[in-house]
């Protein structure tokens, strides 16, 4: 599939290397604070709500609500010039953090604020996966 | 009663004008606002340079532009709400006399001759780490961020793209009387409907330019702006709101914005009400920006924005004449200092054309990031 997966590919660094060693065992890793018992996102070193150093990884229930979603006309690269429009989308998580996706299993125009979502994983590649949301069941 | 003034204007050539380097335009900022206040390069003590996109833009600047002895220089950043931070510093140093004449500058050279503007702010190297994130999903630039906050907006309140439009084209109406306006051919709502979508819910005519130029302002003290070549355009108050992380649900800043904090403590300040406000130079990188920020402000109730602004108020002859300019959607876009510049022409009574009669309070706000950084300043052309 790299052969024709054209859009660009996350590029791990050492802080978010467990995040996307999770997707490809089909799990959502998100940050969690020992200390405050809250989550966080984007991936850090402290916890961002008590900084905290006593952070752990653990699963995400992989429950969200749409939050709000963009719809892309303009090519930005050349892997998406087929998608367009494609939609981007902000997701709110059970576990109180809002993350960037695109959502897919619906139309662009059945999208709505508010819906129900569950993370699916798309396996783009040997060890390429890209964490997105499709409505929940 | 205000101790510092605005006394000197800079602003060069904009848009696509090619082969020159931000540190040049800055050059000619600076001395187009040394020879408008009737100040020499010797005069000043104080420099303030606006962090932007350009690595031009950082503390060594002041070597490339050859300001010896200083007593006050830094570069600093909070994007587009910069201005109104610089301002509350500047007026700080002043009074407490570490500086007398503060020169602040922001000029910035994206543009390349053949280059889009959408290529003019691409990255060169792919992001790592959590930065890459966003390009896996198709992310790229501001243009999505704000898509998706205004698309919460029109979801929570019943928001139009028509009533973003009604921005767009009472900005355009004012930037047809601005010789400096990179836009000034007529837009009519069919042709701001018709624009393609860059982003929906955002059509091309709810973008905001990019620029090459710079604008340089000079700030002193009210009893030496007094005695210099412009009349002076007084600082009442300022107010400065980061409302910050976008990535936790309990936080929204998109919706509600720093200009609700800011507003009030520059309202405060200057010992006014919101509804005294003459002129309105809002930061605009979009139009729905414009929008909120007005809601943020108090002219009108939370979600009430679309309608606000959809019976033309905002245009030549409105009851709330806003950016006046032409402001970053039509005349120039360098962040902050296009409001700033703006304000200040108003303020002095210099607008020609578009000048409104009634300009003791201007209002001119700042916005950076995601909606997450926001400042206010409020000047006027008399001392209290």
């Amino acid at each position: 599939m790299t052969d024709t997966y054209n859009k660009p590919l996350p590029l791990p660094d050492e802080a978010s290397q467990p995040f996307f060693d999770g997707l490809v065992n089909d799990t959502l890793m998100l940050q969690h604070c020992r200390t405050c018992d809250s989550w966080m996102w984007p991936v850090t070193q402290r916890c961002r709500n008590c900084l905290s150093a006593d952070v752990e990884w653990a699963s995400s229930s992989g429950r969200a609500t749409l939050y709000s979603f963009a719809l892309v006309h303009q090519v930005y690269h050349p892997g998406f010039a087929d998608d367009v429009p494609y939609n981007v989308a902000f997701v709110d998580l059970d576990e109180g953090v809002r993350m960037t996706t695109n959502v897919v299993g619906v139309e662009n125009d059945e999208l709505r604020v508010g819906m129900k979502l569950i993370a699916t994983f798309e396996h783009v590649g040997e060890g390429q996966v890209i964490p997105k949301f499709k409505p929940a069941a | 009663m205000s101790t510092v003034a605005i006394a000197g204007l800079g602003i060069t050539q904009m848009g696509k004008v090619y082969g020159r380097t931000a540190t040049d335009f800055a050059a000619e900022a600076i001395a187009l606002a040394l020879e408008d206040a009737g100040l020499t390069k010797a005069d000043v003590d104080g420099l303030l340079i606006h962090s932007n996109n350009t690595p031009e833009m950082n503390p060594m600047l002041q070597m490339s532009l050859g300001f010896h002895d200083l007593n006050v220089l830094c570069a600093m950043s909070a994007y587009g709400s910069t201005s109104s931070s610089m301002i509350n510093y500047a007026s700080h140093v002043i009074d407490s006399k570490q500086a007398e004449v503060v020169v602040m500058v922001y000029a910035d050279a994206p543009l390349r001759q053949g280059g889009s503007a959408g290529a003019a702010y691409a990255k060169a190297r792919p992001a790592q780490g959590m930065d890459s994130f966003n390009a896996v999903h198709g992310f790229y630039g501001a243009n999505v961020g704000y898509a998706l906050a205004a698309r919460r907006h029109m979801e929570l309140f019943g928001t139009t793209s028509e009533q973003f439009g009604a921005v767009a084209v009472a900005q355009r109406q004012w930037a047809m009387m601005n010789e400096r306006a990179q836009m000034r051919t007529p837009m009519s709502l069919e042709d701001h409907q018709a624009s393609r979508w860059v982003v929906e819910p955002l059509h091309l005519l709810d973008c905001c330019l990019v620029s090459n130029g710079a604008v340089a302002v000079i700030m002193t003290s009210a009893e030496r702006a007094k005695s210099l070549r412009q009349p002076p355009v007084y600082v009442l108050g300022t107010g400065q709101a980061a409302p910050g992380d976008s990535k936790r649900t309990d936080r929204e800043p998109g919706i509600y914005t720093g200009a609700t904090k800011s507003g009030a403590q520059a309202l405060g300040a200057a010992g006014v009400s919101i509804n005294d406000i003459d002129v309105l130079e809002i930061y605009d990188c979009y139009t729905y920006t414009v929008l909120v920020t007005l809601e943020d402000y108090g002219f009108c109730a939370k979600g009430e924005g679309g309608s606000f602004v959809e019976d033309g108020k905002l245009a030549p002859g409105g009851s709330l004449p806003t950016n006046t300019g032409g402001g970053q959607l039509s005349s120039y876009y360098m962040w902050g200092f296009t409001p700033l510049a703006e304000g200040i022409i108003q303020a002095r009574g210099q607008g020609g054309e578009r000048q409104v009669d009634k300009h003791d309070l201007v209002l001119v706000s700042g916005n950076g990031g995601f909606l997450n950084f926001h400042g206010t300043i409020i000047m006027s052309p008399r001392e209290s």
